[in-house]
């Protein structure tokens, strides 16, 4: 060892040949080793950080793309205006509309009739020359899908006309011109509606084979007439058959506009600009008139109306700058009435003066005598957006079907022409998490229906039934499981012999592991139908096993003590294994003459008949059990560690001061292992919250809001898994969805961290002792 | 009576009491592997059919064939509603649920009866099940059998000449299957590739009439191809639809069964209890071997056994390198201090983020905005059909292993801090740099807890069903995603998984009953695989934890 020390004092040279003796390299290859070598770390250190810092950031992603999924659900809309249409001409429109593209507007002139000009220049495009020559003295439109409209013309007939448009593609596919025209859906000859006289008011629908047209002349008196529409299979000749011609009951007061609901079963007529009287087609004439409301109060008027998409909802604009939503329901008496329904206000005072829904939402742009526009929405009972556009009043608003080209008019101004960006309206902090009275429903509810088959359907998007069933199935799976875990972990910790604790705790650990679908699918097709067929047997488990289990106990402690020292301390659970086999089965033997005896043949039958409980065959009680099961290892595996890992010293002082286990237990071990309880439970929580397939399959996943065992649920996470794969990718309905992926991430998230934290101050706290 | 009081104070009963949620527990999980066990596995042993006499309740009778496939107890009420008489004093009746098959001549192949009411049970040698690949089982006996719609055997012979038929059409529906599915499905596959080569230079503008005319050749040359296998096809159809065999059913009616459609028969009355085991293991080999029939409802497992492991090692190979490298950083290069145990809080609690959210990210992220760019730059010419843009086994794969990242980072780091710091320390000592010492000690000692980490994360990952059912499962997968056709590995194509067998097959299955007894097999076969991973985990863990303690001391 010495002279080894020695040369290394020595000079380079003498180190050189020391080290070609000891590594058969020289000196000069042996410094560009280590430099290679101090290169590689270098390197390596970069690329790990990099990599660390990159899984790190992955896993942050989560987040943020959850996040940037769902914020656009929140923005409000943006309006930009795109040109003015300096070339438009038309005098006095009843209404104007533009076609899918956003190219051509149709304006209903009151004087010429339909016009076709550029949406974005005002230029003349083309103008239809009207079959009938007598002026125009009324207009309605049917509903927006449609696009067919009626003119009322002075001798009492009625024109029904509908836009066409058809795109001429240039060399790209990107170059497409429309060229509009106008058809005649029932046939260019007008229908005589009025004998003679001028039309004053018109409504007009026509749906399936069925044309209804009312008419109200300048009297206020009012006609309805029917018609059968057949269509002949060769060629698209319409026929019209008058089926039926009603004088209904004359307006009571002036009239000022008159709505026929899209079902033709309600007419609505505005009078004074203040009320508005209801009237059923479906009764006789005597008792059509079946309510008058008085929509406004004091010195406001009325001064536009017209329907909410789907032709049901009435939306009344008033001079205080209030857009109400009203429709017809039934009160105690099962009697029809118009209620209101909700309001919003463009600005406080300033009266509107045009309104125009939307084609495909429930949703419409007003303007005011001030020139400003709002969009809104009324589900979501929601300003989405509003501008002051103008200083004049807005006289008309023009909207394609898309909602995304508008046209408004003030009074002095050219039309201009903006590009408007809405899209999810439909949605609110409101709609989400508060009751919102929806259309065809008589009260204000929660309700979760995300699609229909209908075009007009209001999408019903409230997240309270959904974390409703995701509370109640934890609630239920926590009921089941934390009796079970945190008992069994005291057991497990505190009492049971070592050579025993090795191979329970595994056994239940092996639970964690076990796929959630495999629960899922027997607690769906194996427990289920048990439980319902042996409802009683269920029941009786619930307990019979205590009393078992405390019989068992002291018979144990009476049994001789040659007998009972032959079993060593802590293996109590050894000896309940049969007792409690014996309690399961002991149930499910009695729950027949159980059932026969107190619930005349089936305890299922008599809970949904005799008490009035609906009951579902994959009820919550089934969740609970099954989604109890999955979490039990959960809170066991930490409840349990927590408990063990409380300081020997503290136990052994207290045993040895004399108090009983028990007593040890409960006044020493269990505060100190408190906190480990308490995260032990979150994580729990945590994990019943998300879990996805036991729910899926266990339940019948119907949103509801009932806390009844015996009925089923839809959690969060199991909505996901239902409607994700057909959601349409950014839809209001894809981005909620995305929406309840991270309520689930936060509110998991925040759970686990609260546990973790914890755990880690007890870990500090012990860590001394 | 002052003893049990003093008892209860003492405490015991209480004591007791937690024992027994302990026993509860235990009961409760070997309860479930049982249940699962016996019902999985007791589908594949031969049952056997019965014969006999049923009453109906209008006083008719009929014949009855079939196997017992449940009994229960039930309320006489209930069967008296239905219309059967039953005496008043009779209090429970036993039913029993009797799969008859024959869903082509009765309608319905399961049947619930009153056990009462059936009489003259007997278990005769001769019937016969018939396991088809049309109709699900049938169950009758056997009379004769045809050739060419001419009758060959008749009586005893008939069951030789079954035998030997049926071994013959067996091989030729094997050829019939490789020549549809390999050589005509890869003819499929190059004419695809021919097209959107095509559309590509197309796209490009490099579409010149030399290289259509030679596009043009190689088609025809493949349709060359297709149209000789195409005849050998037509052949061998004909061939095998030469055999049939004829069998009464349990009404008498005589139903012929082309061979073409027979996948076995057995006579399980007349096997001996050896013949009856071998008969166990061949059903349990075929269940794994085979492909699903009839809406995934019969047939065996095989696409969704390959779907499951396929992903899991694509998964592993993803996850297996960033964990360790994630680990790594967080325990030895990473500045030890608030910020670091913060994000390891946060990766610890990723653990806990339900598993539906991270198929929610998968779909939204990888799906759509990946996906979607991906074909956007390299696949112009299969639009619109999208090719990466849509749920596929690559990122199944990669949204598992994100899944399963923070059990990987978690159990490696736990094997980082493990080893003892005066190792770390002699090898830096002894001159070498610290990723020297990473790689060459501290790593190679801590692959058991690697090991660990990456077993219990393929464990969660073959058990995970909601993510998967976002971002690429289906329930029957045209083609698997390894074949014989070039580049071999489809990481775009959806796969079969067993998880989402066991969800798709028990609920959304036309035919429940029929399909359960496979659903109970599917599950013990995707509990055993994950008891075993779980039980290898926790067994390298105990090992690891005994290594350290003999270095620690």
């Amino acid at each position: 060892m010495a002279p080894f020390c020695h040369q290394k004092v020595l000079g380079l040279e003498s180190m050189e040949s020391t080290s070609e003796a000891l590594f058969g390299v020289s000196a000069e290859r042996l410094t560009k080793m280590r430099r290679y070598r101090k290169l590689k770390d270098q390197v390596a250190a970069k690329a790990i950080s990099a990599g660390g810092v990159g899984v790190i950031f992955a896993i942050c992603l989560i987040f943020f793309y959850l996040l940037y999924e769902v914020l656009p659900l929140f923005l409000p809309a943006s309006m930009e205006e795109r040109s003015s249409l300096t070339h438009y001409q038309v005098e006095d429109p009843y209404f104007t509309v533009l076609e899918e593209q956003g190219q051509v507007a149709l304006a209903v002139d009151k004087v010429r009739g339909p016009v076709f000009y550029n949406a974005r220049s005002g230029e003349l495009v083309e103008q239809p020359q009207l079959p009938v020559d007598q002026p125009i003295t009324a207009f309605s439109k049917d509903a927006p899908g449609t696009r067919s409209f009626a003119l009322g013309f002075a001798d009492g007939s009625v024109l029904i006309q509908k836009p066409s448009y058809h795109i001429e593609y240039g060399a790209t596919t990107q170059d497409k011109t429309v060229v509009p025209s106008i058809t005649y859906p029932l046939g260019e000859e007008p229908i005589s509606v009025l004998e003679g006289e001028a039309v004053a008011h018109l409504a007009y629908r026509e749906s399936g084979d069925r044309v209804r047209i009312v008419a109200a002349n300048a009297a206020g008196e009012l006609f309805m007439k029917d018609f059968a529409k057949t269509e002949s299979f060769l060629s698209d000749e319409v026929e019209l058959e008058e089926i039926d011609r009603v004088q209904l009951p004359s307006a009571s007061g002036t009239l000022n506009k008159v709505l026929l609901s899209l079902d033709q079963r309600w007419l609505f007529l505005v009078e004074n600009q203040r009320r508005v009287e209801v009237m059923d087609l479906r009764n006789p004439v005597a008792d059509m008139r079946v309510d008058i409301a008085e929509v406004v109060s004091g010195d406001t008027r009325i001064t536009v109306s017209d329907f909410l998409l789907g032709g049901f909802s009435l939306l009344l604009a008033d001079t205080q700058g209030v857009i109400s939503q009203w429709f017809v329901t039934y009160n105690e008496a099962n009697a029809p009435h118009l209620v209101k329904v909700r309001s919003l206000t463009l600005e406080e005072g300033t009266p509107i003066t045009t309104l125009q829904t939307e084609h495909r939402r429930k949703g419409f742009i007003a303007g005011d005598a001030a020139g400003n526009v709002g969009l809104f929405n009324t589900t979501a009972e929601r300003e989405v957006k509003d501008e002051k556009i103008s200083a004049e009043p807005i006289r008309w608003i023009a909207m394609s079907p898309r909602g995304d080209s508008v046209l408004f008019k003030a009074q002095q101004e050219a039309p201009r022409n903006f590009y408007i960006h809405n899209e999810h309206p439909e949605v609110s902090w409101h709609s989400m998490w508060n009751k919102v009275w929806y259309e065809r429903y008589e009260e204000p509810t929660f309700t979760w229906q995300s699609s229909s088959a209908s075009n007009d359907f209001e999408p019903k998007f409230s997240l309270m039934p959904l974390t409703f069933g995701t509370m109640k199935a934890a609630f239920y799976a926590m009921l089941v499981a934390v009796p079970l875990a945190i008992c069994g972990a005291i057991y497990t910790a505190y009492f049971m012999a070592p050579s025993l604790r090795t191979k329970v705790k595994p056994t239940i650990e092996l639970m964690e592991a076990m796929p959630t679908v495999i629960l899922g699918f027997l607690a769906g097709l194996w427990l289920a139908p048990l439980v319902e067929a042996h409802l009683a047997g269920v029941t009786s488990i619930l307990v019979l096993t205590p009393i078992f289990i405390i019989t068992a106990a002291f018979l144990w402690s009476r049994l001789p003590r040659e007998i009972s020292t032959r079993v060593p301390d802590g293996y109590v659970p050894v000896i309940l294994i049969p007792v409690v086999v014996l309690a399961g089965a002991l149930s499910m033997w009695l729950s027949d003459p159980i059932e026969m005896a107190f619930f005349n043949g089936s305890m299922r039958d008599w809970v949904s008949h005799d008490l009035g409980i609906d009951f579902d065959q994959r009820n919550s009680l089934v969740v609970g059990l099954a989604m109890g099961f999955a979490v039990i290892p959960t809170i066991f595996s930490i409840t349990e560690d927590a408990i063990f890992a409380v300081p020997k010293g503290l136990t052994q002082g207290s045993l040895a001061l004399g108090a009983t286990p028990w007593q040890t237990l409960v006044r020493v071990v269990m505060p100190t292992a408190s906190p480990g309880i308490f995260s032990a439970l979150m994580i729990g929580l945590g994990r019943a919250v998300g879990e996805t397939m036991i729910v899926l399959m266990a339940t019948g996943n119907t949103p509801i809001m009932d806390m009844n065992i015996f009925e089923g649920l839809r959690t969060l996470s199991a909505n996901i898994a239902v409607e994700m794969p057909e959601a349409e990718v950014d839809s209001t309905h894809f981005r909620i969805l995305f929406l309840s992926g991270l309520v689930l991430f936060i509110f998991t998230f925040m759970v686990n961290t609260t546990a973790e934290v914890v755990r880690q101050r007890l870990r500090e706290k012990y860590g001394s002792l | 009576m002052n003893s049990i009081k003093l008892w209860f104070r003492k405490g015991d009963p209480w004591v007791w009491l937690n024992g027994g949620a302990v026993a509860i527990s235990v009961v409760m999980v070997v309860g479930l592997l049982l249940l699962v066990a016996f019902r999985g596995l007791s589908h594949f042993w031969p049952h056997t059919i019965i014969e006999g006499t049923y009453h109906e309740a209008d006083g008719s009778t009929y014949t009855l064939i079939g196997e017992v496939a449940d009994e229960e107890w039930v309320a006489a009420s209930r069967v008296r509603g239905t219309g059967v008489a039953i005496p008043e004093d009779v209090k429970v009746v036993q039913r029993m649920l009797i799969k008859t098959g024959n869903r082509d001549v009765t309608g319905l192949d399961f049947r619930w009866l009153v056990a009462d009411k059936l009489t003259n049970v007997s278990t005769p040698e001769e019937l016969m099940v018939v396991e088809r690949r049309e109709w699900g089982n049938f169950y009758g006996y056997l009379t004769a059998m045809k050739e060419n719609g001419q009758v060959v055997a008749t009586g005893a012979e008939a069951l030789p000449a079954l035998d030997a038929r049926l071994e013959r059409a067996l091989d030729l529906s094997d050829a019939i299957h490789d020549i549809e599915n390999k050589d005509i499905g890869a003819i499929n596959y190059q004419v695809e590739r021919l097209r959107l080569k095509e559309r590509r230079l197309e796209l490009e503008g490099e579409l010149t009439d030399a290289v259509r005319m030679e596009l043009d050749a190689e088609r025809a040359a493949l349709d060359a191809e297709y149209q000789t296998l195409k005849a050998d096809l037509d052949q061998l159809n004909v061939e095998i639809s030469r055999d049939s065999l004829v069998a009464t059913t349990m009404s008498g009616v005589e139903k012929e069964i082309p061979l073409k459609l027979v996948v076995q028969y057995k006579q399980p009355n007349k096997m001996s209890l050896f013949e009856k085991i071998g008969d166990y293991f061949h059903q349990l080999w075929l269940f794994l071997s085979d492909d699903p029939r009839e809406a995934n409802t019969e047939g065996g497992v095989f696409p969704a056994i390959f779907g499951t492991v396929l992903m899991v090692i694509l998964m592993s190979v993803i996850v297996t390198p960033f964990g360790v490298i994630a680990a790594v950083y967080l325990r030895e290069y990473a500045k030890q201090g608030p910020l670091t145990r913060t994000i390891r809080v946060a990766v610890n609690n990723l653990a806990g983020v339900p598993s539906i959210v991270y198929g929610v990210f998968g779909l939204g992220f990888f799906v759509y905005f990946l996906g979607g760019s991906l074909d956007a730059l390299f696949y112009p010419e299969a639009a619109p059909s999208p090719v990466f843009g849509t749920p596929g086994l690559m990122w199944a794969s990669i949204t598992l292993a994100l899944l399963t990242l923070p059990v990987v980072i978690v159990a490696t780091e736990e094997g980082l801090t493990r080893i003892p710091k005066s190792l770390r320390e002699g090898s830096l000592a002894l001159g070498a740099t610290k990723f020297e010492t990473i790689t060459k000690v501290i790593l190679p000692m801590s692959s058991p807890a690697m090991m660990t980490g990456l077993i219990l994360a393929i464990a969660r990952a073959a058990g995970e069903v909601a993510p998967l059912m976002l971002v690429g499962v289906v329930k029957l997968a045209p083609s698997l995603p390894l074949d014989g056709n070039f580049p071999y590995l489809h990481l775009e194509r959806k796969f079969m998984h067993l998880g989402f067998h066991i969800y798709d097959v028990g609920f959304q299955s036309p035919n429940v009953e029929a399909a359960r007894p496979l659903v109970y097999a599917t599950a013990a076969l995707l509990v055993l695989v994950i008891v075993i991973l779980n039980l290898t985990a926790i067994m390298i863990r105990n090992r690891l934890r005994e290594k350290y303690r003999s270095l620690e001391n």
